[in-house]
């Protein structure tokens, strides 16, 4: 619970530096914060604030706005059964009621062994309805039983999948020698495979 | 009956997402064809193919290109893979099973343009996808195709995976701006109408969607003309629809424009099969969550712009929602409303209120709360987000959202009045709060 550790930080200052201006880097930096911990804490809020030189409010502002980055711990394992109107037609809200039923938790409340399930919007699986996304993760046409035996698997260990937090295991590199570089808003040329103007300007 | 596949013409082959089967089956070769063209004979084949944008205004995308102010740089590539609208699902499979049809489109697009830096944005929820890019985009800067001088000419440009984190409004172009800049995603106002006069950092942006970069090495590989050959009148080229809902086979299937209809789609053995159980149809949605519904009269109708549009509907993200004659139409009109009223950005007053009353009002209904006056009421605050409840819509906000939400008000209420006074006049439809006995 706290600031970026000294790997996340090296992979902060790879990911500032692919961006003109470094506060387009913050979405990807909350991600990464929130990977770290699990949710993203007030520390973190303030050291990104440190490394986008932002105040803090600036991050907070950013970071409610969007439904994944959580403020609070919500478990190891986050269910997000979809609601949309795919799903709904196939179903939805009965999973959603034996969800809650077989986890004994409503809605947003996390179980002892770190289990929560929350309704979202349509997830884009719509042709697998009903879905679900574990730790956005991906199951289709989820019966009451696939549901149950989800949850089993979660609890003995044999679902694998990212803790809460974790969204892509491969990350994006530009190694050194291959990268164009930024195209800086202060430089105004044209790019080099662009076309030069037919009449040379000052021939004379 | 099938046709030729452009944009999900390796979707059979599980392999499609590593570059070595990708250039096995003729990837790259439309950036070599375009580097050895001037940017304006590729921007000119796009212009001429004209393709419509894939992400649901269906704005054709070589002119979107033509509005960068001329002389002025840097200018960027924003490409648009919020994809979120319920019902639609294509994105997410062009970017896991193709990604590198949509790099090569992206850097088409940079080439044409002069577009200098790429900002890849795909939705924060689709890790697979996320991943699936990343090595893609790992694989392609090793060989060469992505960075600096481009196959050895110099043709040079970054292309930036960058994650979203939950939010349907960043699919809207300046939201989406907005939201690369670091900020909450919340659309601008306009004018500028378009990014590309002022878009990210100010600069000339283009943003364009996945499913319309996808056509993109298609068309420089096999010119404008072929590609105008296929589809429509006004709508050129083939369409990726998803159909879902209530159908036996639902399914992602491509097909020409104009010449296929919403009947073929939803009812052809080569398709969706037909409404499950050999139940009848009752309505669906033809493009989206935001799109006013069609019945069966509208069966027949060709899968095309202009004929959707003078139906009073349209073709938007792609997404066709089958519902059968089982299907509670208030229960379906509140899922859709409220999901217009959860993901509203809080901007625009009757927008952020608006949707919100809607959906508290039909989930009284629905509990059995409901008043005479509802449905009165219902209308009433529609007409305040969109005056005239017309289509195309006229809006009091900054971006259409808010009168997306009306579309399936207007439409349930018009078709399936009956239904709503059911749930406010008849007492069998209450629901007793547990405890009240």
């Amino acid at each position: 619970m706290a600031r970026l550790n000294d790997n996340n930080l090296r992979i902060a200052a790879e990911l500032i530096g692919r961006y003109p201006r470094p506060k387009s880097a913050l979405i990807p930096l909350l991600h990464l914060a929130q990977e770290q911990d699990g949710f993203v804490s007030n520390e973190a809020m303030e050291h990104l604030a440190e490394l986008l030189d932002l105040t803090p409010a600036e991050v907070m502002g950013t970071c409610t706005f969007y439904e994944m980055f959580k403020l609070e711990p919500v478990g190891d394992y986050r269910i997000n059964i979809c609601h949309g109107i795919s799903c709904h037609l196939m179903g939805a809200d009965d999973l959603i009621h034996h969800a809650e039923q077989s986890l004994g938790v409503r809605q947003g409340t996390v179980t002892g062994d770190g289990i929560s399930i929350e309704g979202v919007e349509c997830i884009a699986a719509c042709t697998e309805a009903p879905c679900l996304q574990v730790n956005y993760r991906y199951m289709n046409k989820v019966s009451n039983q696939g549901f149950d035996a989800l949850v089993n698997g979660i609890r003995d260990g044999s679902v694998n999948v990212p803790k809460h937090g974790t969204l892509a295991l491969v990350r994006q590199h530009i190694p050194e020698d291959k990268a164009a570089g930024n195209a800086m808003v202060e430089s105004d040329d044209p790019p080099a495979w662009w076309p030069k103007p037919a009449v040379e300007e000052g021939a004379e | 009956m099938p046709v030729e596949k452009i944009v999900t013409s390796r979707f059979d082959n599980l392999e499609a997402h590593k570059l070595e089967t990708y250039l096995e089956t003729g990837g790259y070769v439309a950036l070599r064809k375009a580097l050895d063209m001037t940017p304006e004979e590729v921007h000119n084949e796009v212009r001429g193919a004209s393709v419509l944008g894939r992400g649901g205004a269906g704005f054709p995308a070589g002119v979107k290109w033509g509005f960068c102010p001329p002389g002025v740089w840097p200018r960027y590539l924003v490409v648009n893979g919020d994809e979120s609208e319920p019902g639609t699902y294509k994105d997410r499979q062009l970017l896991e099973r193709d990604p590198h049809q949509i790099i090569e489109g992206c850097l088409l697009a940079c080439y044409a343009v002069g577009l200098t830096q790429c900002f890849l944005y795909i939705r924060g929820e689709m890790a697979h996808a996320q991943e699936r890019v990343a090595a893609a985009l790992n694989d392609a800067y090793k060989a060469g195709y992505v960075g600096k001088n481009i196959l050895g000419t110099d043709f040079s440009v970054d292309i930036v995976l960058h994650w979203g984190a939950g939010a349907y409004i960043v699919g809207e172009e300046t939201a989406l701006i907005e939201s690369l800049e670091g900020n909450r995603g919340m659309p601008r106002l306009k004018p500028p109408f378009f990014p590309a006069a002022v878009g990210l950092y100010g600069q000339p942006t283009i943003v364009n969607n996945v499913e319309t970069l996808a056509n993109l090495p298609w068309i420089v590989e096999n010119g404008a003309e072929a590609y105008a050959a296929m589809g429509a009148e006004n709508s050129k080229g083939t369409r990726v629809f998803a159909v879902s809902g209530h159908v036996n086979n639902p399914g992602v299937f491509e097909v020409e424009f104009g010449t296929t209809t919403f009947r073929d789609i939803i009812e052809g053995s080569d398709y969706a099969g037909g409404v499950r159980a050999g139940k009848k149809l009752k309505g669906f949605v033809p493009g989206g969550a935001s799109a006013p519904w069609f019945f069966e009269e509208h069966l027949d109708l060709p899968l095309e712009k202009v004929a959707v549009d003078q139906a009073g509907s349209m073709l938007g993200s792609g997404a066709i929602v089958v519902m059968d004659e089982d299907t509670d139409m208030v229960k379906a009109c509140h899922n859709l409303v409220r999901f217009f009223a959860r993901e509203s950005c809080g901007k625009c007053t009757p927008c952020r209120e608006g949707t919100t009353w809607l959906e508290r009002i039909l989930s009284r209904i629905i509990a059995g709360e409901g008043r005479p006056s509802d449905l009165a009421l219902l209308l009433e605050v529609s007409e305040n987000i969109s005056p005239g409840i017309a289509w195309p819509p006229k809006q009091t906000t900054i971006c259409p959202l808010g009168p997306s939400a009306v579309s399936p008000i207007a439409s349930s209420i018009d078709r399936f009045r009956s239904e709503f006074e059911d749930y406010i006049t008849l007492s069998d439809r209450r629901v007793i709060p547990v405890g009240s006995a």
